[in-house]
Order: structure tokens, then sequence, then C-alpha cells
């Protein structure tokens, strides 16, 4: 809101030729401007389905936000849906491990557009603890794509509603058209993501080179 | 003006079937212009709770469950006919008592059929 000058394109492009700072003086007076972009993304980001699932730990501290104490309802994501295809989020909540990998992504297949992806937690980002281990993913990100990294050991509700705040501001940042598009309404934006089998040793294929590449090593000094 | 008592339900009616047309055909237009489709074979797959779908989802379903949902008719759904029939006893007309004793009646064959099967025996 504030940042906006007038040298800068105008954000929204149904607003025209319109500032923020004189769309804010006119909110004051009210009268409110939007855009179809606005709208649209003012509703899905407080009407957040998460998915109804959890794999560890982390799952507990969710199913916590979602109690009265935190109430992730004060957000619109109280909604955990069993099927996932009435869900918008997947919230990797916990240890995947290699015999679960396969299920969480096909369950990420069978969301529709948009979805969004929460990794909570240490496992679900690389694997945790569980890091140097045989039989435990390093990270969901090998296989899908991640919008929301949560860190923590558990992570506590809070931290899973702060990662849902960010969610919020990534939805309503996503423009219908230019640079900033969406992903989900880009016609090139691939919606499937292979599934791996569960191999001998280790996953087949061990990662989806579309989404993850191992990170290189840094230059030295 | 005096309108028919039940004209509201016309209007009703018409709300009823304009506003989930009106959602389909802005979905529809949405669709169309910002968000293309894009199916495909894993995400169109049977959902089994994230498990390799086996088989198809048109499954044959079957259909021993009937004696269940006879017994739930004669034991539960008839009572439900049975309080008002015995509270409006005294003041039915004749039609009436034979409707009622007809609907008892097929009821009570079906009663009759699972004792004689043998159907009311906890195995």
């Amino acid at each position: 809101m504030s940042d906006a000058t007038a040298s800068q394109p105008a954000p929204f492009p149904a607003a025209g030729n319109i500032t923020d700072a004189e769309r804010e003086e006119l909110r004051r007076h009210g009268i409110l401007l939007t855009s179809l972009e606005e709208l649209y993304n003012w509703g899905r980001s407080n009407s957040i389905w998460p998915l109804q699932f959890g794999l560890a730990c982390c799952a507990i501290e969710m199913i916590a936000a979602a109690t009265a104490r935190f109430d992730i309802a004060r957000f619109g994501a109280e909604i955990f849906r069993p099927s996932p295809r009435q869900a918008d989020l997947m919230i990797v909540s916990g240890t995947v491990t290699k015999k679960m990998a396969p299920q969480v992504v096909r369950l990420w297949n069978q969301m529709p557009e948009p979805k969004y992806c929460i990794a909570m937690g240490a496992c679900a980002i690389s694997g945790g603890p569980f890091k140097q281990g045989y039989n435990v993913l390093k990270g969901i990100d090998r296989f899908i794509p991640v919008d929301i990294y949560i860190p923590g050991c558990p992570p506590r509700p809070e931290a899973l509603l702060h990662g849902l705040m960010k969610l919020q501001e990534q939805i309503k940042a996503e423009r219908l058209s230019g640079p900033a598009q969406a992903r989900h309404t880009r016609p090139e934006h691939e919606s499937e993501f292979p599934v791996p089998e569960y191999g001998a040793h280790d996953l087949v294929p061990p990662k989806n080179p579309d989404v993850w590449e191992p990170p290189s090593a840094p230059p030295h000094a | 003006m005096q309108s028919h008592p039940y004209a509201f339900l016309a209007l009703f009616l018409a709300v009823a079937i304009a506003f989930p047309l009106i959602m389909l055909g802005v979905a529809a237009l949405w669709v169309k212009f910002y968000q293309a489709p894009k199916p495909g074979p894993r995400k169109n797959a049977t959902y089994e709770c994230g498990l390799a779908p086996s088989g198809d989802s048109w499954i044959q379903f079957k259909a021993h469950y009937y004696l269940y949902a006879i017994l739930f008719l004669i034991f539960d759904v008839e009572v439900l006919f049975l309080l008002p029939f015995a509270v409006a006893f005294t003041g039915l007309s004749t039609g009436a008592l034979a409707a009622m004793l007809v609907f008892i009646l097929l009821l009570a064959e079906g009663l009759v059929w699972a004792w004689h099967r043998g159907y009311l025996e906890w195995k």
C-alpha cells in the first residue's frame, strides 16, 4: 500500500490510473474500488481448505491450530476436507517416509488447481532428524512444489498460522496476467507430477527434476 | 390485489433454479477466459486415500443388505405411522382405515416372512 509511487505501473490493471493512496482515501470515504483479480484473490485467500491428513507429530500441532485456543477458523481455513477433490492446500505435516511419499504425491496430483503446499516442520522440509537415515524422504519439495516452508520440530500452532498468513499474502499477490501471473492460470503450467515408486533401495525416481535439483556446492572465496 | 397464498413457492423455485445456473455460468466463463482445465490420468485417477487405485470405481454392490432395509421398515418406519394412526383411530373414515390396514398388513407380511426364514434369530 505505502510503497507504491506514481512512477511504478499500477498494480491492478482494472483500477486504471488511480494510485493506492487515492484508493485508500476513497475507502476512507466509504467508496470501495476493486478489480476482478482482487475480488478473486480476496475470496480464495480467505477460504483455503486444507486436506485432512497428518503424517507425524507436526499433525498434532496442526490439530491444535484447528482447536479453539488457536482457532484457524479466524483465517477461513478450518474446513479440513477428507477428499483431495475439495481441498486447496496440502499441509505436509510431519515425516514423509519413503513408503508414504508415493501416496502424498498421488494425493497432490488429485487436488484440483489452484492448489498450494505447506511443508510443515523440519522433516517435511529436509528430512529433519532422520535426514541421515535410510527410510525418510529428505524433503517433500523433491516431488511437489512447496509454497511455504515452516521450520520447527515441531512448529507451534502460531507458526502454522504465520505460514498460513504468508500463504494468504502470496495468493493475494497473484495476478491473472503479466509476469506475476498465477501458475494455475498459465496454460503451459504442468499439473501432473510423476508419482514415485517404492523401489528396492530408494524411491524411483528419487526426485522430480522439474521441481527440485540438488543444490550445487557454494563457490569458494 | 390478492396474490395466491402459495405464490412465493413459485418465486422460491425460480431463485432455486436461477442461483446454481448463475454460479455454473460464472464458473464456465472463468474456465473460458482464465483457467483452462488440465485433466490427466493421475489427476483423474480414482481416489483411494492416496493408494494406487485398483479396478474400476463403478463396482457391483452386494444387495444382501436388503434384509436390514426390510426389518428397518418394519420396526422403525412403521412405528412412525402407527402412532398418528392410533391417535386418530376413532375419527378415521373407512377409506383411511382400509389404506392403513393395507400398509400394516404389507409390513406384517414382511415380518412373518423374516420370522419364518429365521432372520430374527441372533447369530
